[in-house]
């Protein structure tokens, strides 16, 4: 009998008061009349008729609800558009901001069992460093922690795959590392390790991206031949659309050359190491394994390989911790703009549900019970957060691909991020929490105030209690707008600072294109200064061209190129922290860019290979290593030479405006040996001139043409630009979350003043009595401007308190900016006092406008 | 009679608007037509006098009995029969007037329906 007691919880309470007690005496005698054989029967038929009717109950009650919801917000679509507009803000921000972090963490990485692959290093005592190719032979001969381990470089190249020739990004791999990832190819093969070790052949295996673009997606591509820097190379296969690796910008693969693979220079780091753990085997386990091996090697070759040992990181954690940080800021404003959001929301069912009490008294004394008064507002409530999550869902499909821009281009992942499945469902759960939660609280208040002894005892006592939890509230909404405006003012000062750094050059006015002269084809130093003098000769005598160069790699747009410095007595080594990066440049580079001249010459047509090796060093070169002397006609050992300094230049900010940047070595291009440093080879072309790009490029490419009709003209950037990207991703960042913020002080804003003109309505009376006593109106309108003082206060003080932890724990993207920062901690402040104060304005105006003879008449 | 004629004319739209009869509600209002009935006996009546064609289950029944009583159709009585024969928790329905009259007007719906066949020459059994 109480199996079927609780069956019939199914049906609504107020219909299961009415006839529970008959339909269990029902049961009972029917039980009875059929004892024995007929109970099973008997059961079914009553789960049956109890689950058919209680769902036909409950959809009439529902179909009675929202038809009354209808009519009820068809009376004041003022509130139920803000309602509806409060949630898609919420649920919008919430939802874009999932579906982003969820793309780049949540995730998992493009490859098989993603969580056994791990990147392999050098770890010196101040930092990790790539392998050297010897050294990684032998890590990977020795190691029992891997089912395989590959290494692979970076390298761009001149592809001639069609008529054009094209300027590429790929990787040159090891046979294993391909497989190691577990990702078939979409056509073809992957290179097998017997082409490997016979080494008769090139191979390539294009990315979908690029075999769409030049070979309009033709599987007839298999065993065609593409020129990579004039090598031709036998394509085997295809990787699919959603494969990327190591980064999204590569667009194809070569197997490694034996020359690359066997070089013997243990001491030259340049091989990025990657493998794929033994299943059971932890990256720690590894690392441990590794570190023992490199021990050994350190005993066997103590000349080189002093302090290297060994480091195994996750594949996962190879994703800048700046892009984590920025995410998780990121998530932290969308869940503060919901909250708000949510307290808006919150309050303004409260208000409602206060303006309704008599309608709900009316429908209380003619017999609704409490339930279905909370049912009825909750449908309210759930109806406004369904009709504001879908609007929610819209802006943030809206807003998913500005978000998308905060994700850094080195991560391996090819699509953009959408707004999924995963991120509906979540959008569905804050929608149904919002409206459940937000619904049930103001229903459940007004549902006890509705009862007859509180309309008795006056609405007063009742409408305190409200004023008490809407104060409540509107203290949150301010302490989150407060953390919104700290981290944005924070993160925009960061960036403002950043934009005032002095990068060293004046980025004014320098276009910069890229013509990378491919080897074999350019082995010879002289056919290549012969390239680059006809060039540069032609581009000065343009029109407006005030001067002209090349060099390795312009500042800000290669990180790397870093070579030991050897000093009398203390000879060049990766481990001793004596570093410097080394260019090659042509004459009249640093006035080009302007960089500074501070002493001795430039580099010199005439300093050519018949002639002492000789190097332009940067101001911070000239401190760490000559202190307090003149450093003209000094010595070091660079890149197995021995090079003369014979000037001084400024300090440029190579790795950009927000790392530090090591010393910098210019060597003249004219003393680059024949086949050495193919990687270093002037390939940056920058133009100083008052003509603008449209003008000059057609010109700088026919001149490009003539010189040598292959040569690809790529990467047309001005220098202002490569200045600009590396604020980009913080400048859409910064807009973000000041567009939170905006949005946060508008909704605290909207908070504020319905407090306010609800408190005001509500002492009317009091207000009336008090200006008949004789109150001034002033003291009323203080008395009013205290309340909202107070209740900024209440959240000025937590809203400091979080925004300072914030602060601290994104201390990395503020670049020196105190997450204490006075000035944005007092405008975050001040601007919230001034918005408490806008929202209290109308309603303390109307409080003394209240006539007492009218308050009097209306009571 | 001129009461019944006015609160008849009065409800005409109210009528209308119940019609077309669920069968449960027709045959609850003829279950409790001619004497007050509670819950378990209107199942009994309506399955003796379908002989057994239409058996009503409890949560139909109340179900139906719970919006009846919101139309107005039926009304809860609070006349007890005898005590030796009562049981406290049962409760007792009466058909209203105006219950009376919407099964009437089904009535007359049904009847409308039945000659307008005929006149089409449809007859229940084959000619």
């Amino acid at each position: 009998m109480r199996a079927y007691r609780a069956l019939l919880h199914l049906y609504p309470s107020s219909f299961r008061r009415e006839y529970g007690a008959e339909l269990a005496a029902d049961f009972a005698r029917r039980r009875r009349d059929r004892a024995g054989v007929g109970g099973i029967a008997l059961w079914v038929a009553a789960i049956a008729d109890v689950t058919a009717n209680a769902a036909r109950l409950h959809l009439e009650l529902l179909q009675q609800d929202l038809k009354y919801a209808g009519r009820t917000f068809a009376r004041t679509p003022g509130f139920v558009i803000t309602a509806i507009l409060v949630t898609a803000l919420g649920i919008g921000a919430t939802t874009a901001a999932f579906s982003v972090t969820n793309y780049v963490f949540l995730r998992p990485l493009p490859y098989a069992d993603p969580d056994r692959l791990v990147t392999v290093w050098h770890r010196t005592p101040d930092y990790r460093l790539e392998l050297s190719p010897p050294n990684f032979r032998d890590l990977k001969a020795q190691t029992t922690s891997f089912d395989a381990l590959g290494a692979y470089h970076g390298f761009d190249a001149n592809v001639v795959a069609g008529a054009e020739p094209d300027r590429l990004t790929g990787a040159a791999v090891t046979s294993e590392v391909l497989p190691l990832l577990g990702v078939r190819p979409v056509i073809g093969r992957l290179f097998t390790a017997e082409e490997e070790r016979q080494a008769t052949g090139s191979f390539a295996v294009l990315s979908y991206g690029f075999w769409q673009r030049a070979f309009g997606g033709d599987a007839g591509v298999l065993g065609r031949t593409i020129r990579i820097d004039g090598t031709p190379h036998v394509v085997v296969g295809v990787m699919p659309a959603a494969f990327a690796f190591p980064r999204r910008q590569v667009e194809l693969w070569t197997l490694m050359p034996a020359v690359e693979r066997l070089n013997e220079e243990r001491d030259n780091y340049w091989f990025n190491g990657i493998g794929r753990l033994k299943p059971g085997v932890t990256p720690a386990g590894a690392e441990a394994d590794l570190r023992v091996i490199a021990a050994r090697l350190e005993r066997q070759y103590p000349d080189v390989n002093t302090k290297i040992s060994a480091a195994v990181f996750q594949l996962r954690e190879e994703y800048s911790d700046r892009a984590r940080t920025m995410l998780y800021a990121l998530c932290g404003a969308s869940i503060s703009v919901l909250l708000i959001a949510c307290a808006n929301l919150a309050n303004l069912l409260l208000a409602r549900s206060y303006a309704r009490r008599r309608e709900l008294e009316l429908r209380a004394a003619l017999g609704a019970g409490r339930e279905r008064l909370v049912r009825q507002l909750v449908t309210e409530s759930l109806l406004v957060a369904l009709l504001g999550g879908a609007l929610g869902v819209l802006v943030a499909v809206a807003s998913v691909p500005l978000l998308a821009r905060l994700i850094p281009m080195s991560m391996p992942l090819t699509d953009t991020p959408s707004v999924d499945l995963p991120a509906l469902v979540v959008a569905a759960c804050l929608t149904l929490v919002t409206g459940i939660l937000f619904g049930v609280l103001p229903a459940l208040r007004s549902s006890s105030t509705s009862s007859f002894d509180a309309l008795r005892e006056g609405v007063r006592g009742g409408g305190l209690r409200g004023v008490r939890t809407r104060s409540a509230l509107v203290v949150i909404e301010v302490a989150a707008c407060v953390v919104l405006l700290v981290w944005a003012g924070l993160l925009m000062r960061a960036l403002h600072r950043l934009d005032s750094l002095d990068p060293g050059f004046q980025s004014e006015q320098v276009l910069t294109v890229q013509t990378a002269l491919p080897r074999p084809k350019y082995n010879s130093a002289a056919l290549r200064q012969n390239y680059f003098d006809n060039v540069l000769a032609q581009v000065r005598a343009l029109p407006g061209v005030k001067s002209a160069a090349f060099i390795s790699f312009l500042p800000m747009t290669m990180g790397g190129g870093i070579f030991p410095v050897g000093l009398p007595g203390q000879p060049a080594m990766m481990t001793n922290g004596r570093i410097a990066s080394m260019r090659f440049a042509t004459p009249s580079y640093f006035a080009t860019l302007g960089i500074p001249l501070r002493r001795g010459r430039d580099v010199q047509q005439t300093d050519t290979l018949s002639q002492p090796r000789v190097a332009v060093v940067s101001e911070s070169f000239a401190r760490r290593y000559f202190p307090d002397q003149d450093v003209v006609g000094k010595q070091f050992e660079f890149a197995y030479a021995t090079r003369t300094i014979v000037g001084v230049v400024g300090d440029v900010r190579v790795r950009g405006p927000e790392q530090g940047s090591e010393p910098q070595v210019y060597l003249p291009y004219t003393q680059l040996e024949g086949e050495s440093f193919p990687f270093f080879t002037p390939k940056d072309l920058a133009i100083r001139s008052d003509a603008s790009t449209e003008a000059l490029l057609p010109m700088v490419r026919s001149i490009v043409r003539s010189a040598d009709p292959e040569q690809p003209v790529s990467n047309i950037r001005t220098m202002s630009q490569i200045v600009e990207r590396q604020t980009e991703s913080r400048t859409v960042q910064v807009r973000v979350l000041a567009a939170f913020a905006v949005i946060a002080l508008v909704l605290a804003a909207v908070g504020i003043h319905g407090l306010l003109a609800f408190t005001v309505a509500q002492r009317r009376h009091e207000i009336g009595v008090r200006m008949a006593l004789g109150a001034e109106p002033e003291r009323i309108v203080s008395g009013i401007l205290k309340q909202s003082a107070v209740l900024a206060l209440c959240g000025v003080v937590p809203g400091v308190a979080i925004g300072y932890a914030g602060g601290r724990a994104m201390e990395s993207l503020l670049v020196g900016v105190t997450p204490g920062d006075g000035v944005t901690f007092a405008v975050a402040a001040a601007l919230c006092a001034a918005v408490t104060l806008a929202g209290s304005w109308t309603p303390a105006r109307r409080a003394v406008r209240v006539s007492p003879a009218a308050v009097f008449r209306g009571d | 009679m001129s009461v019944i004629v006015v609160a008849m004319a009065h409800d005409a739209d109210e009528i209308a608007a119940l019609l077309p009869l669920p069968p449960a509600t027709f045959h609850i209002l003829l279950a409790v037509a001619q004497q007050d009935r509670h819950g378990y006996a209107i199942i009994q009546d309506v399955e003796a006098r379908t002989g057994g064609e239409l058996r009503l289950s409890p949560g139909t029944l109340y179900r139906s009995v719970q919006r009846m009583l919101e139309q107005g159709l039926i009304l809860e009585t609070s006349e007890r029969p005898a005590p030796d024969l009562d049981d406290e928790r049962r409760r007792y329905y009466r058909m209203t007037p105006f219950g009376e009259a919407v099964a009437r007007a089904e009535l007359r719906r049904i009847e409308g329906l039945v000659r307008l066949a005929r006149k089409q020459g449809l007859t229940a059994e084959r000619a």
